[in-house]
């Protein structure tokens, strides 16, 4: 049995469904992102397990025991807020030692801890200070540490990172996976940075209206994204508009250019469904090992240092694909006629096709990160 | 100089002025009690055992005033903060009303409900009656307190540090008095500034509940002892201001200040 369930969560705010039937099984000590955009869920889910708000249908169990109807107070889980949330008028080591003292823990007892836990997050000799001393980074650590203390069956992450700089974001998700790592914590971790979610979980709810649009490890996230919204939100996407030619054979067409897919779909032929491409997945030039070739006009190139990103016209759609900087061989020039090439299993058929439309057929889908996850 | 700066001063000198003209006037005329010369004579009233009890009643009055109002509004606050944000204005409105009512119109509804013939015979005992003056005052200082300590929480992320100390297993109490309250500190305190300064001259509500505050001793003074009384007036209005000093060295957040 998993040790955190959710079954069937629903939560309304007057007539507005913000959570449809969440189901999802946490095993002790896996590391579980909720990523998503602004509004779709996460942070609702995250503050149901925690207590804040009601379910308005479904349970909530931790280890078989039923939690939903107990006070956050009870539950017994820790939780980190974006906003720091460190109780301003004590200093860092009374701060950690808040939800001891609240438990009952005798001072000596206490002190031990607290003195553990500046240890371990290695800020031992800030105890004496007050919050507004320390930078964000210092005291997202402190509040982790607080979270920690009370030896909490669960940690939760209320985007913790949102509020720091980025090189510190990069250093703390480190520490703070390398942390749950050496204690074995389950922890639930919200965020809407893919990459974020990607490095340091050890699988990735993408969330979307609501629902789970797809579970899974975060390399089975990216590979194979199941919805146009997952593929455009995970990652930089190319998301084409190709008609069915031939179902037996996978041909599609796009932009009048023949090509194949590995991927088996249930669409007839003279039906547009909706398919993906990295953009790490094309190549340009002609090649010989059976891949799909779409001959296009280069329509722009953005240098980006390490990885040159071209973007290729066709009719009515285009493909952004990246390539490595290579000394001896300088990019080619906007107006030049090339070819994409690209393996057949790279054509990702997607889910839903046509009818979510969130995005213009033939245009790459950027999440908020793409960038840093390139360069 | 420029002309801008030369009229802000006019302006400024033009407030002292206007602000301690009357107590330097208080101060010279109480120095003339003896003819032709200046002298302490009308401050020897001091000495007397019906000044420090009426002063020192006072001073409970307000130190007891100070605590039941914030019992009552720092919960207000932080309930209508967290939890009934809709109510804002109605509380509001509640609170200022002791601004619009006249405090003798507040007593004289006092007297007609608690009087000694009725359901609640607060006027009945002094005790009582001191009682029913302390919820007087409570009333009177309802709106700077409210104030103080509403504009106090909005600076603080109530919801976050509620949410914080609950997931660490904190009950309402414990949120209240270790979370919220001292977090508020500079804001209540400068409610209970307001507070004492307003119980320690009021007159109104004290003389007609016939309590023997240091308002009713005064005007008892000044209707025979004109140089006494001013005398007293000055006094009162150091002790006042020595009072708040003390209650901002006590009171003061003692942590060192470090500029982010």
């Amino acid at each position: 049995m998993a040790y955190l369930e959710l079954k069937s969560i629903v939560k309304s705010f007057g007539s507005t469904k913000v959570v449809q039937q969440f189901d999802l099984a946490v095993d002790q000590g896996e590391f579980v992102s909720f990523l998503g955009p602004s509004g779709c869920g996460k942070t609702t889910v995250l503050r149901m397990i925690a207590g804040f708000e009601q379910p308005s249908a479904g349970s909530i169990t931790v280890e078989g025991q039923e939690i939903s109807h107990l006070p956050p107070a009870k539950r017994n889980i820790g939780m980190v807020f974006q906003a720091y949330a460190l109780f301003p008028n004590l200093t860092v080591g009374q701060n950690v030692g808040f939800g001891l003292k609240l438990a009952g823990v005798p001072k000596a007892e206490r002190d031990a801890r607290v003195a553990e836990m500046l240890e371990i997050i290695k800020l031992p000799q800030l105890a004496d200070r007050y919050p507004y001393q320390l930078s964000g980074g210092q005291q997202q650590r402190v509040a982790l540490a607080r979270a920690l203390a009370v030896r909490p069956k669960i940690l939760l992450l209320d985007e913790p990172l949102s509020a720091l700089d980025a090189k510190i974001r990069v250093s703390l998700r480190e520490e703070i996976r390398a942390l749950q790592r050496q204690l074995g914590i389950t922890t639930i971790f919200v965020t809407h940075d893919q990459e974020e979610a990607l490095s340091i979980s050890d699988r990735i709810v993408v969330m979307h209206e609501g629902k789970a649009a797809q579970i899974g490890a975060p390399f089975e996230i990216y590979n194979s994204p199941k919805t146009k919204f997952v593929a455009s939100f995970v990652g930089t996407l190319n998301i084409l508009e190709a008609t069915v030619m031939d179902w037996g054979q996978m041909r599609l067409s796009i932009d009048g250019r023949d090509v194949t897919t590995s991927h088996g779909f249930t669409a007839k032929a003279g039906e547009k469904v909706s398919v993906a491409l990295r953009p790490e997945a094309a190549t340009l030039g002609w090649t010989n090992d059976g891949r799909n070739h779409m001959a296009g006009t280069v329509e722009e190139v953005a240098f980006l240092g390490s990885v040159v990103r071209v973007r290729v016209r066709f009719e009515h759609q285009t493909i952004s694909l990246d390539t490595f900087n290579d000394p001896a061989n300088p990019p080619p020039l906007r107006g030049a006629t090339v070819a994409v090439a690209f393996k057949p299993e790279d054509l990702i058929i997607l889910e839903g096709g046509t009818t979510e439309a969130n995005h213009e057929p033939g245009t790459a889908v950027d999440a908020p990160v793409a960038v840093t996850e390139l360069a | 100089m420029k002309t801008s700066s030369v009229g802000a001063w006019v302006a400024v000198c033009i407030g002292v002025f206007y602000l301690l003209m009357p107590l330097m006037g208080t101060v010279e005329f109480s120095l003339r009690m003896l003819r032709g010369t200046y002298s302490f004579e009308a401050y020897k009233i001091l000495g007397t055992g019906e000044f420090q009890q009426s002063f020192l009643f006072s001073m409970i009055i307000a130190l007891l005033t100070i605590i039941v109002s914030v019992l009552i509004v720092v919960p207000t606050v932080y309930f209508v903060q967290l939890r009934l944000p809709k109510l804002r204005p109605i509380v509001e409105f509640i609170t200022l009303l002791p601004l619009v009512i006249p405090a003798i119109v507040l007593v004289f509804g006092y007297l007609r409900l608690y009087n000694s013939s009725s359901w609640l015979p607060l006027t009945g005992t002094a005790e009582a009656t001191n009682v029913l003056l302390l919820f007087a005052y409570v009333a009177l200082a309802l709106p700077y307190m409210y104030r103080a300590i509403d504009s106090g929480m909005r600076t603080v992320d109530v919801r976050t540090l509620t949410e914080a100390a609950e997931s660490l297993g904190a009950g309402l109490g414990t949120i209240l008095f270790t979370v919220i309250l001292p977090n508020v500190r500079s804001a209540v305190l400068s409610g209970a500034f307001l507070t004492f300064a307003i119980v320690i001259g009021e007159f109104t509500i004290a003389s007609l509940l016939d309590r023997p505050v240091f308002g009713t001793y005064l005007q008892n003074v000044g209707a025979g002892k004109p140089y006494n009384a001013s005398a007293l007036s000055v006094v009162a209005f150091a002790i006042t201001w020595a009072s708040m000093g003390l209650m901002q060295v006590f009171g003061r957040d003692r942590r060192p200040k470090v500029a982010h």
